[in-house]
């Protein structure tokens, strides 16, 4: 019998402007990476709390810059946080920062190191860490939909067996929940090439794929034909990917699409980091195909867990979004099982069908949202990788 | 159940994908098509590792390899039926 995915309950945190969010993290949050020190010695005073370092915020400029705001923005504001601290080495971008994350209606303070030293500062930004931490670990769970969640994927150290087990998987979740009303999200600009002309037609309308076709030429011109020394043949596909038994761009690149599923069509091409805001349904996010940097912007754009199918088997996580890994080759599960939170073999070995791989993955959401620590979350991983357009002034 | 040792995603396919550890040449291996769950048996020409591709169909130079039903790439070489088919026979189209 078919499940009903309309009504499932999951208990987790309702946040001030309503989304749903399924971890309470109090993030200690630098603007720049001068800052990086002064946020890992409060994280260090005030225990629960999180500092996330970072490797840029200095003398960019332009669109550079704004993509930089976002992303740390997008981190503060996403409803897996429940406060933040803000610690800029000067007043004016710390404001910028604080001010955006305040739009959320959750408590954040902004503290500048400039004629006060990291000394004073982290004196006063523990106080606040300190007591936003006794705030958040009194803030109640509450009984809220599965279908409520922003659910973004993005595949890693994938190879044939993804293509034929972890990424349709992926693909059904979406199938069965995005007509719920579940956010969802998927990029990695790079890696759509070869299949590109394919997911154009995925679009819901004509402005979209348009859109969508525009994020994906500039790509080509900008950055490949701009940079190139050769062709993408060393990192597309991947020596790993080569390994696994990719052999081209164009093969990878249907298999990825995979994850987008049957029934579905994108309702916007979006920009790196950016929000999704044409309501329930799926999106297209201008993303690194790196998994780090791809994660790190769809959990600023707000997506509350991540979905990973892997093939030879990619270790990455995330400091505040959980990161499910579903891998389907046996050789991955034999060697490196410390890694995966869903096995999807049988669908190998035919004892497994899709269908019931997707309610597997929906399952593991739903145990997720609930409390269970992924296998990223429970090994530490916690990779965050600024996407950064160009060099700075 | 039999394990199948292929799998091919679509009857346009001139490929399939090795889904087992350790495969030796010679063997007769399950092939089974995911699009409909039809299958038939093919013999491989040599030890293929998991994921690699087999051909399922004699290429030559130039053929074009069809995965998912879709064009995937072009033979820079070629191979019989049951042979390895990956970088040493096959290259993208788009460089």
């Amino acid at each position: 019998m078919a499940l009903d995915f309309s009504n499932q309950p999951i208990t987790a945190w309702r946040r001030e402007n309503g989304r749903v969010g399924v971890r309470n993290h109090v993030l200690i949050l630098p603007v720049d990476d001068i800052s990086n020190a002064a946020c890992e010695a409060v994280a260090n005073n005030v225990k629960g709390t999180m500092a996330i370092p970072h490797s840029y915020g200095r003398l960019q400029f332009g669109e550079d810059l704004n993509l930089h705001f976002r992303t740390i923005i997008g981190t503060g504001a996403n409803p897996n946080v429940a406060a933040v601290v803000v610690i800029g080495i000067e007043p004016e971008w710390t404001k910028t920062i604080v001010d955006g994350i305040a739009k959320t209606g959750k408590p954040v303070e902004g503290f500048s190191i400039e004629q006060k030293g990291d000394f004073e500062t982290i004196r006063q930004a523990s106080w606040k860490a300190k007591e936003f931490m006794h705030w958040a670990s009194e803030q109640q769970k509450e009984e809220c939909g599965l279908t409520e969640l922003w659910v973004s994927t993005k595949c890693g150290e994938s190879d044939t067996t993804t293509g034929l087990s972890s990424c349709p998987t992926v693909g059904n979740m979406y199938d069965k929940l995005l007509p719920h009303g579940l956010y969802g999200c998927f990029g990695e600009t790079s890696e759509i090439t070869g299949a590109e002309h394919i997911c154009e037609k995925r679009a819901a309308n004509p402005e979209t794929a348009a859109k969508f076709r525009k994020i994906w030429q500039a790509y080509q011109d900008d950055v490949i034909f701009a940079h190139q020394t050769d062709d993408l043949s060393d990192s597309q596909p991947t020596k790993g990917n080569i390994l696994g038994g990719l052999t081209t761009i164009e093969e990878k690149a249907m298999g990825n699409l995979e994850k987008i599923g049957r029934t579905s069509s994108y309702i916007d091409a979006m920009g790196p980091a950016e929000a999704s805001t044409k309501g329930p349904g799926l999106y297209f996010m201008d993303s690194s195909s790196a998994a780090a940097e791809c994660v790190t912007l769809m959990a600023a754009g707000g997506y509350v867990v991540h979905t990973f199918p892997t093939g030879q088997g990619n270790v990455v996580g995330n400091p505040i979004v959980p990161v499910i890994k579903i891998s389907g080759n046996p050789r991955t599960l034999r060697t490196m099982s410390e890694h995966i939170d869903v096995d999807v073999t049988g669908v190998l070995t035919r004892e497994m069908t899709i269908d019931q791989a997707g309610d597997n993955l929906i399952e593991m959401i739903r145990r997720t949202a609930n409390g269970r620590m992924t296998a990223a979350e429970a090994l530490g991983h916690r990779e965050f990788s600024m996407t950064k357009l160009y060099r700075s002034a | 159940m039999t394990i199948p040792q292929l799998l091919v995603h679509d009857h346009k396919d001139n490929v399939g994908v090795v889904v087992v550890e350790d495969l030796t040449a010679g063997t007769e291996m399950l092939c089974v098509v995911t699009h409909d769950n039809s299958d038939f048996t093919l013999t491989a020409n040599a030890d293929i590792p998991i994921g690699h591709k087999v051909a399922l169909k004699p290429l030559s130079e130039g053929d074009t390899v069809i995965k998912y039903g879709e064009d995937i790439g072009r033979m820079i070489g070629s191979a019989g039926i049951g042979d390895h088919l990956h970088t040493h026979n096959c290259k993208t189209k788009r460089w």
